[in-house]
């Protein structure tokens, strides 16, 4: 099963794989289950990996919209115009 | 005579008087305040003391509300400003324009006032204090959109942790406006939960720049804030109220970036670690399990597949070696039953009593003959005896009366 990008939170990711090589090192599962794990985690580890490799940061500047609402604007270097 | 005079036209007089000396019209003193008292109109009313003597003193609303800290009795204190007269009373006082701490400077007696009173409600306290998210996936940044601050703030959360967006709430973090802003952004990022995370601060500047930090209605926004706040203003050695009432105090703009997001390198050597653990725990595993397939296929019955056979064989003789004793053993029983059971039958029977010499005798019909009675003479009647039967023949009846 494919781990759809994002489909899980990176802090959830980690904690899994905690959880996974934390099974994996004890080694009390049957091989199958342990097989299905290794999987898993080798799934998830990529799947960080690739989250971090591709990250691409975003900055954004928010702006009170007509009814109050937080409207994002894109954030443009403006080093001294402003107070 | 000379014309008397009013004694409003001689305390205006003395007025005039004093008011004309230049050296009155601005003096600096020092000393004690005392019987400090704020009236409803907005005035202050004290007395400055020495050892020796002492000053009556008013402030008026005006200057006072410019003080930037709350002046108690009690304090030692330089005034400034200029001496007249009150006519109604016929009192010289000193106008004051100016208060300020003796030794400290005024916003540093302000900051601790405020800060023992904060203290004092419970806003420092540790417990209230929120955790900051590991992995906050946006982080507003309530600072000035100008300035070194932002720019190093943005830089160093990109290069450390790109995944997080970084939200910017610009807001003056200098003047008369700023408190009020910043306290405001704060609000509204929680209102609307624009983030998980809040950064608030500016860069280094002097205790009057970084004053908006210091003021209540920050300190309280930050204290009110569901979301986590981190304080970032100054330099390292810049200590705010805002700091104290933060979850966080960062020292520096950059260094409050460096507390908000971990650094991805180390959290790729956290992946690398986790793949060699579980590639270390699937290879023991493996290991593990060909030894114990090894341990089976070395056991004899694999080798030696025919020697359990054998073996079963064996058992099975054994087996069937216990089923025939067992069979003989129940046979044996019982016949020794069988003949226990012949013998007692044999010595109730009625043909033993013969072998003693009783014989019986039955007529012609078989039926037995108990009595004299039923013979007559000449009747033919058969005799048993233990080893043969005789045919007899009655030659007389006799009875013997004596057995009836």
């Amino acid at each position: 099963m494919a781990v759809k990008k994002n489909a899980i939170s990176f802090e959830d990711a980690l904690s899994r794989l905690d959880e996974i090589v934390r099974h994996l090192e004890k080694g009390d599962l049957p091989l199958n289950d342990s097989l299905s794990l290794y999987e898993e985690g080798t799934g998830l580890i990529n799947a960080c990996s690739k989250m971090l490799d591709d990250a691409e940061q975003k900055v954004v500047k928010l702006k009170k919209g007509p009814d109050r609402s937080p409207v994002e604007c894109e954030f443009e270097d403006d080093n001294g115009n402003d107070s | 005579m000379e014309q008397a005079m009013s004694v409003t036209a001689l305390n205006l007089y003395i007025r005039d008087l004093l008011d004309s000396q230049p050296f009155l019209s601005h003096v600096c003193v020092r000393g004690e305040l005392s019987n400090y008292k704020i009236y409803p109109s907005g005035h202050h009313y004290f007395t400055l003391k020495d050892s020796e003597s002492s000053l009556k003193c008013v402030m008026f609303k005006s200057s006072a509300m410019k003080l930037r800290f709350r002046p108690e009795s009690g304090m030692s204190v330089t005034v400034w400003g200029r001496v007249s007269v009150y006519p109604r009373d016929g009192a010289y006082q000193l106008y004051c324009t100016q208060i300020l701490p003796e030794g400290t400077g005024d916003l540093q007696v302000a900051f601790e006032q405020l800060k023992a009173k904060l203290d004092a409600e419970g806003l420092f306290d540790p417990a209230h204090k929120k955790a900051l998210p590991r992995f906050p996936g946006r982080i507003a940044i309530i600072t000035s959109s100008a300035g070194a601050a932002v720019h190093d703030m943005i830089r160093i959360l990109g290069k450390r942790w790109p995944m997080t967006k970084l939200i910017l709430l610009p807001v003056r973090v200098q003047g008369q406006e700023a408190p009020a802003e910043i306290a405001g952004a704060i609000r509204y990022a929680n209102e609307f939960e624009v983030a998980d995370l809040i950064i608030t601060g500016r860069g280094g500047g002097s205790i009057e720049d970084l004053w908006a930090f210091n003021d209540e209605r920050v300190a309280r926004a930050i204290y009110a804030s569901r979301l986590p706040v981190i304080s970032a203003v100054g330099h390292e050695p810049d200590v705010t109220i805002s700091d104290y009432v933060a979850d966080r105090r960062a020292s520096t703009p950059s260094n409050a970036a460096e507390i908000a997001v971990p650094d991805c390198r180390e959290i790729m050597d956290l992946l690398v670690g986790y793949k060699l653990r579980a590639s270390g725990g699937m290879r023991k595993k493996m290991d593990a399990l060909r030894q114990q397939l090894e341990a089976y296929a070395a056991r004899r019955v694999m080798t030696a597949p025919a020697a359990a056979i054998d073996l079963r064989r064996m058992e099975l003789d054994h087996l069937r070696e216990r089923l025939a004793s067992a069979q003989e053993q129940k046979n044996s029983r019982c016949r020794q039953r069988f003949v226990s059971l012949t013998a007692s039958l044999e010595a109730m029977s009625p043909l033993r009593v013969l072998t003693r010499g009783y014989t019986i005798a039955s007529n012609e019909q078989g039926r037995c003959i108990r009595s004299a009675a039923q013979l007559q003479k000449g009747d033919r009647f058969r005799l048993r005896l233990y080893d043969g039967d005789a045919d007899c023949l009655v030659e007389e009846v006799e009875r013997n009366k004596k057995w009836l």
